[in-house]
């Protein structure tokens, strides 16, 4: 995790905030450095994190993982990660015929109308375990990325229907004998096309900045590309259930990205033009 | 720390040398001892591969593109389990060539190739000779034809659209046109029979498999998206990139496609492919263009964009700083070189001349594409 990311937003892993759905977005440039702030940030905060990673492999996020020191190897072993690879298992379905039902089924499946099985996947990986003692503080589930899906053939609804009913599951859940109210959070990733008039993203996009407790936004600078700073960071705190009787808080800050760490700093401000 | 350490004991367990030692370039930069690369579970260590060198940045397995001007362009090389997609110029005149660069160098290193073209016969598309050698990176001359022996020597296979289309290859049901789904099989066939993937016990493969596909996306491939705008088929060639690319991060790979985009109608299609690409390089050519006049561009066939390179294991990749870059064929050679504009050396200077040459250099658009794009008209 980023410690300079985590005081633009106010939170340490001790003491954040459960029952939220944070929504990612990148218009122009790579915003995965924000996945992997919060893949860290989670597994640091000790809470059972299911993974969904549909756009790159596991060595990718356990080296870089490695730099911000979480180890992903462990945690998947010692059972706080449940890591699901999705280029590995896209080949699996689409080579193999699957005798249960694959979270990536509708790879086979010409009108595939809903992502049930993926729901059923991550439903299972985050349910909580009767152990006794609770050995992670709460459920997060971090979705890299969206966008993918909607170019494998799913819809925006679908795709938006699979967002509800995780946010159902995730942020809150009964036990069946005890009323436990569990109350995890949810990241997600999804990119802005911009300009290209890709219809189906837009609705998606739309849709989930409605719901979000907190968007951020990576984009490009409006004048270009730039050595040192490399983009521009948009962080809105929104409350979707109450009425808009606030105004949303929004702040804009420019990042650098460097080998193992972002730093942050007012627009104009880079240290390199100082 | 622990990933050294994992590293090294999968090293003893194989038993296989870390050549660094061996390679004269070593230098104090290169640490010694193995690194994980793109694949997940590479069993032997990669670095003994011939044709192939790690990363500066990161002991990433990168293959030479052919062409070495690219190769600098994207960091040293293409990453092994990576695709490189080419965007075609508009009469496909140079795009054939980086694609003939990248098959030829593949033969000259002895890696196996699997080319895969809907328009012609993979052996003619084999003859390409090269002119100079190293040990990473040659360069090619296109009028040349590769000496008959090094092709019979190297093992590579074809997959012609129209022989495969009626064969009985056993397929497994997929939602992808059926042009899609043969090649798919046949290349999951090829790395699992010759044991890219290392998951073969009998097989255990120290080569690099090189794939070729040409042209993807055209209607020769079944493909509709160069004809309509909300075919029927729109997500095939998406769902076929991603299941390519999780081929590829499983085996000892590299891809090269080139796809015709200027064709494509839809251009949410366009940006879902970069997203599904790793390497984007578009090729924008001057004939028949209103810049083939251009006094600007005089010295130079077309322009190159570096649409996108991916941050593998990284959180920052390579890109360069300098972003117009325009390619000329020389003499058979292909170059690739910043664009400047000419020095203005005649005696009077004439106003009008200037301005043209100021015109054209505010269109040469938006250099940085998926890098931190901006507002188009503040570009300058």
């Amino acid at each position: 995790m980023f410690v300079e990311l985590n005081n633009l937003l106010n939170t340490t892993p001790d003491r954040a905030e459960q029952g939220k759905l944070t929504l990612l977005c990148d218009a122009k440039t790579d915003g995965s450095f924000l996945v992997h702030h919060f893949l860290s940030f989670y597994l640091k905060a000790n809470c059972k994190v299911c993974f969904v990673a549909l756009i790159q492999s596991f060595s990718h996020y356990s080296i870089v993982g490695q730099k911000l020191g979480v180890s992903l190897t462990m945690a998947r072993e010692r059972g706080q990660l449940v890591f699901l690879e999705g280029l590995k298992s896209a080949v699996d379905v689409v080579f193999q015929a699957q005798k249960e039902p694959h979270p990536l089924q509708f790879l086979r499946e010409a009108n595939a109308g809903n992502l049930k099985p993926l729901f059923e996947f991550v439903r299972e990986a985050l349910k909580p375990v009767d152990s006794g003692e609770a050995r992670w503080t709460y459920p997060v589930l971090l979705v890299d990325d969206l966008s993918v899906l909607l170019s494998l053939g799913m819809g925006a609804v679908a795709v938006l229907d699979f967002i509800h009913y995780c946010r159902a599951t995730v942020c809150w859940e009964l036990k069946a004998s005890i009323l436990y109210l569990m109350q995890g959070n949810m990241v997600v990733l999804v990119h802005d096309s911009g300009d290209a008039e890709d219809e189906e993203n837009d609705i998606l996009l739309n849709g989930l900045s409605h719901q979000s407790h907190l968007i951020l936004r990576a984009e490009g600078l409006a004048t270009g590309f730039c050595r040192d700073v490399h983009g521009q960071l948009r962080i809105l705190w929104r409350r979707p259930s109450q009425p808009a009787v606030h105004r949303d808080q929004s702040f804009t800050y420019q990042y650098k990205i460097q080998d193992k760490s972002v730093s942050f700093f007012a627009k104009g401000m880079s240290p390199a033009v100082l | 720390m622990a990933a050294v350490a994992t590293c090294g004991s999968v090293a003893a367990s194989t038993g296989s040398a870390v050549a660094t030692a061996s390679k004269s370039n070593v230098t104090s930069f290169q640490r010694r001892g193995p690194r994980a690369s793109v694949t997940n579970d590479s069993g032997p260590r990669l670095v003994s591969i011939a044709g192939t060198r790690p990363s500066v940045r990161n002991g990433q397995l990168l293959v030479s593109t052919g062409l070495p001007a690219l190769d600098q362009l994207l960091g040293g090389g293409l990453a092994v389990g990576t695709v490189l997609l080419i965007e075609e110029d508009k009469y496909n005149i140079y795009s054939p060539l980086l694609f003939k660069y990248f098959l030829a160098e593949g033969i000259v290193n002895g890696h196996t190739l699997l080319v895969a073209s809907a328009k012609e016969d993979p052996a003619n598309i084999l003859q390409i000779g090269p002119v100079s050698s190293s040990r990473f990176g040659h360069y090619y001359d296109a009028s040349k034809r590769m000496p008959q022996e090094l092709i019979e020597a190297s093992n590579w296979h074809g997959f012609f659209l129209p022989e495969k289309i009626s064969s009985t290859l056993k397929v497994e049901p997929c939602s992808l046109t059926p042009g899609y789904t043969k090649l798919l099989q046949f290349i999951q066939n090829i790395i699992y029979e010759e044991g890219f993937d290392g998951s073969n016990p009998q097989k255990k493969q120290r080569n690099i498999l090189r794939i070729g596909i040409q042209n993807l996306g055209s209607p020769l491939w079944g493909d509709d998206i160069c004809c309509a705008e909300n075919g029927g088929n729109s997500h095939s060639l998406t769902k076929f990139l991603y299941v390519l690319r999780g081929l590829l991060r499983t085996s000892l790979s590299a891809c090269i496609i080139t796809m015709p985009t200027h064709l494509i109608q839809n251009k949410a299609i366009i940006a879902r492919v970069t997203t599904l690409s790793d390497v984007v390089v578009g090729l924008e050519s001057f004939i028949g263009s209103e810049r083939e006049t251009n006094p600007l561009y005089k010295d130079y066939h077309g322009l190159i964009h570096i649409r996108q390179i991916p941050r593998l294991n990284n959180l920052i990749c390579d890109e360069s700083d300098v972003k117009d870059l325009a390619f000329k064929l020389k003499r058979k050679l292909f170059t690739i070189e910043r664009l400047h504009l000419p020095p203005d050396l005649s005696d009077t200077v004439s106003r009008s001349s200037k301005m043209d040459l100021a015109e054209s250099a505010k269109r040469l658009g938006p250099g940085c594409g998926m890098m931190a794009g901006g507002k188009k008209h503040l570009d300058f």
